[in-house]
């Protein structure tokens, strides 16, 4: 395995693989000393063409507790802003022996481009591109959701598990990377949001798909991942206002008060409290949103392992 | 009538007869068996000879986008494809939306000389789809536009197309519409379906080009005008064209070769070579494009050939320009798509490259029959040849989907006015600087 591009890149092996792999960077993290020597002298570049705080910071988390050295390339303040093209900063960063690319990019496809390009030799991690995936925010739910159902050193796939997905599917690049994963470690997987954000064709990729969120959580799920609404959605008529966005399809506080117990509810963040979510429901005990960031360090430093330490001693 | 005589030895005929075809000067002299007639020979055994091939939809970025291509690389790349007349799509800078720019164009395709290039006006000023360019200075001008079209962009507004139509009734004019609703395809990437989703490109949905299509045709019928549909890419379309020409309105529609053969599938690894306007389809809409072509709902391949450079082509899918070339490969891939698959017959083909579109367009020369006293334009194709594209290319992009692809057919000789274009596979140089 070179590239983390897609779920479709891996297989249920290769998934369960880094969720039991991480288990063991866990440990690591719960040490004093937070810390790996298995990328000493190695070059990981966060490539970045668009705001994100908390996955840069965890990538960039993940590879020191690995021992490599980061750069953190942004597109603000650098060539990007001046009119650089992908590909020249791409070859720029080769040009200067960086091993690894973790590309966070607005364009969909952005990071398969630089795989499948010949600009650069490095490994790609897809970090999030466009409305496409962001196949290690897959993983750090799938390991969230295992251990919160299942126990924290379990080993097993997802099978019999039943995960809802809530909100904007369409340009959720979360979603999508979850869809594929849950499913192959064998959950089934729900989705549910206003029609204008369902997109054509999802039915032949999840199992259930429901436009009216109390009908879902009557269906009771094991868990519950609430995504993120973004604002300029009510702008291009994807629906009215932010009201009735939260009282057809948020978790607000009636609706939570009559969440089974033990359904888990996840959130990839940023929150917009009162909008998909409640304080209450998102700070309650059954919330594991938190466990999810921190899982993301654990689950990157095993992808970075996977493929830079695992795939050079495989030569 | 001093002039010599070039004898095209032992060809086959579209319909399958045996003959030999004496051309002098511009013009056929003699077709028939075993001419006696003596002069310059060419052995054309196991080839067909066909009416030269007509392409109503050209891109050839002159003037303007001269990086791309120009007047002179996009007709050597035509006559390498056995067109003998191609029509220059008018989204050129400055737009060829009045009779200067349209004669410019005209000229420039005279003085390359290898194909008839006929330049397309557009409908509206600077393609900005507010108000009408000056269709009939076009259409009076040297270059005698009968063709308009925004192509890349649609006519959007119900009450301009009215117009449009209308207003080209007086000279006998046809609007080529560019069917894509632009309100349902803002930011559209690849054709809505499952896979757009799961790639996260947004979606251009069918419905975007029915809908349009739906309101042409009616408002065709209405006004008693003349619609020509620019490459036809959906199975709705179809039907829906099919409804109209049942219903005695006047409408034409083209299909390109990309959209008989290609499917969204290509899309899946971002390649932006893949990038095209319309999207590529479902293999269900594919097979009823080829199904169309058989029955005649569609009525003539327009290659839509739309160069680019390297750079808009290597980078983000995102950030890639829509288009891919098909001069030189048109025939090939219809051969490939429809006669291979016994769908057409050569005659058949013969009519969607040449005789339809040269009626469309009303060209004087183009699109005849083979027989004695018409003009020499006239292709001459290898049936058997079976080859793997490459990248080489007349045109002056490389923007090719076909590359690595096995393609049946082969031009081997392309004859634009009496002069040998292309002459054994190899285009010509032409001493008329």
């Amino acid at each position: 395995m070179k590239h983390l591009l897609s779920i479709n890149d891996l297989t249920k092996t290769e998934a369960l693989d880094i969720l039991n792999l991480s288990l063991e960077m866990q440990k690591v993290n719960s040490r004093d000393v937070k810390k790996l020597p298995a990328l000493t002298g190695r070059t990981v570049a966060n490539l970045f063409f668009e705001d994100s705080t908390r996955t840069r910071i965890s990538f960039e988390l993940a590879a020191k507790r690995l021992s490599a050295d980061v750069i953190n390339f942004t597109a603000k303040g650098s060539s990007i802003s001046k009119g650089e093209s992908l590909k020249d900063t791409v070859q720029t960063l080769e040009a200067m022996g960086v091993e690894a690319l973790i590309v966070r990019h607005n364009y969909s496809g952005a990071a398969n481009t630089i795989a499948n390009s010949k600009w650069s030799k490095a490994s790609v991690i897809n970090a999030g591109d466009g409305t496409h995936e962001h196949p290690t925010q897959a993983l750090l739910d799938a390991l969230t959701i295992r251990q919160r159902i299942f126990g924290r050193d379990n080993l097993n796939d997802l099978s019999g598990l039943r995960v809802l997905i809530v909100g904007d599917i369409l340009h959720s690049r979360v979603a999508r990377s979850n869809i594929l994963l849950l499913r192959t470690l064998g959950a089934t997987v729900a989705v549910c949001g206003p029609a204008t954000l369902i997109p054509e064709g999802i039915e032949n990729l999840c199992d259930f798909v429901f436009y009216n969120l109390d009908e879902a959580l009557g269906a009771d799920f094991d868990a519950v991942m609430m995504l993120r609404i973004q604002a300029e959605r009510m702008n291009s008529a994807f629906m009215p206002n932010a009201a009735e966005y939260s009282s057809g399809w948020g978790l607000g506080d009636s609706r939570f008060s009559k969440l089974n117990s033990k359904t888990l509810i996840l959130h990839p963040g940023p929150m917009n409290r009162g909008l998909e979510i409640s304080s209450a429901a998102a700070d309650s005990e059954q919330s594991a949103i938190l466990d999810q960031v921190t899982n993301g360090v654990a689950v990157r430093m095993a992808v970075l392992y996977k493929l830079l330490a695992q795939e050079q001693s495989n030569g | 009538m001093g002039n010599p005589l070039t004898i095209f030895r032992n060809v086959s005929l579209a319909n399958g007869d045996f003959v030999d075809i004496a051309v002098q000067g511009n013009q056929i002299l003699e077709l028939g068996p075993k001419l006696s007639s003596q002069g310059a020979e060419i052995d054309c055994s196991g080839l067909i000879a066909l009416q030269g091939f007509v392409d109503l939809h050209t891109h050839l970025r002159e003037p303007g986008f001269e990086q791309s291509e120009t007047i002179l690389t996009g007709s050597r790349a035509a006559a390498m494809g056995g067109f003998t007349a191609v029509h220059a799509m008018a989204n050129t800078s400055p737009v060829a939306d009045n009779a200067a720019v349209v004669e410019q164009v005209f000229a420039l395709g005279k003085s390359a000389g290898y194909v008839h290039v006929q330049p397309i006006g557009a409908v509206t000023k600077n393609l900005e789809g507010e108000s009408l360019a000056d269709l009939l200075k076009m259409n009076q001008s040297r270059a005698q536009v009968t063709v308009f079209s925004d192509d890349g962009k649609c006519v959007s507004d119900s009450l301009l197309m009215r117009r449009a139509l209308e207003y080209v009734k007086a000279f006998g004019g046809v609007i080529a519409q560019h069917a894509q609703d632009p309100n349902l395809t803002v930011d559209a990437q690849m054709n809505e379906s499952t896979l757009a989703f799961e790639l996260g490109l947004t979606g251009w949905p069918s419905v975007a080009e029915e809908a349009i299509i739906a309101r042409d045709v009616l408002l065709a019928e209405h006004v008693g005008s003349r619609l020509h549909v620019c490459h036809v890419s959906t199975a709705g379309s179809v039907e829906i064209i099919r409804w109209a020409k049942a219903r005695g309105i006047n409408v034409t529609a083209e299909v390109t070769p990309h959209h008989l053969l290609l499917t969204e599938d290509l899309v899946r690894d971002y390649d932006p070579v893949f990038k095209v306007n319309p999207p590529l389809r479902s293999n269900d809409d594919v097979q009823a494009l080829r199904a169309a072509v058989a029955d005649g709902t569609i009525d003539i391949i327009a290659t839509d050939h739309a160069p680019h450079t390297a750079d808009s082509k290597d980078c983000e899918w995102g950030q890639a320009a829509f288009g891919m070339i098909g001069l030189e490969t048109a025939m090939s891939v219809a051969k490939t798509a429809l006669v291979d698959t016994g769908l057409i017959n050569w005659t058949r083909l013969e009519q969607l490259l040449s005789s339809n579109p040269a009626n469309i367009s009303g060209l004087a020369r183009h699109g005849k029959p083979l027989s004695i006293g018409n003009p020499a334009n006239i292709t001459f194709i290898n049936p058997q040849s079976k080859s793997i594209v490459n990248n080489y290319s007349q045109s002056k992009s490389s923007n090719n989907p076909y590359v690595g692809v096995e393609l049946s057919g082969q031009v081997v000789h392309t004859l634009f006015e009496g002069v040998l274009t292309v002459k054994d596979g190899q285009i010509q140089e032409l001493n008329n600087a």
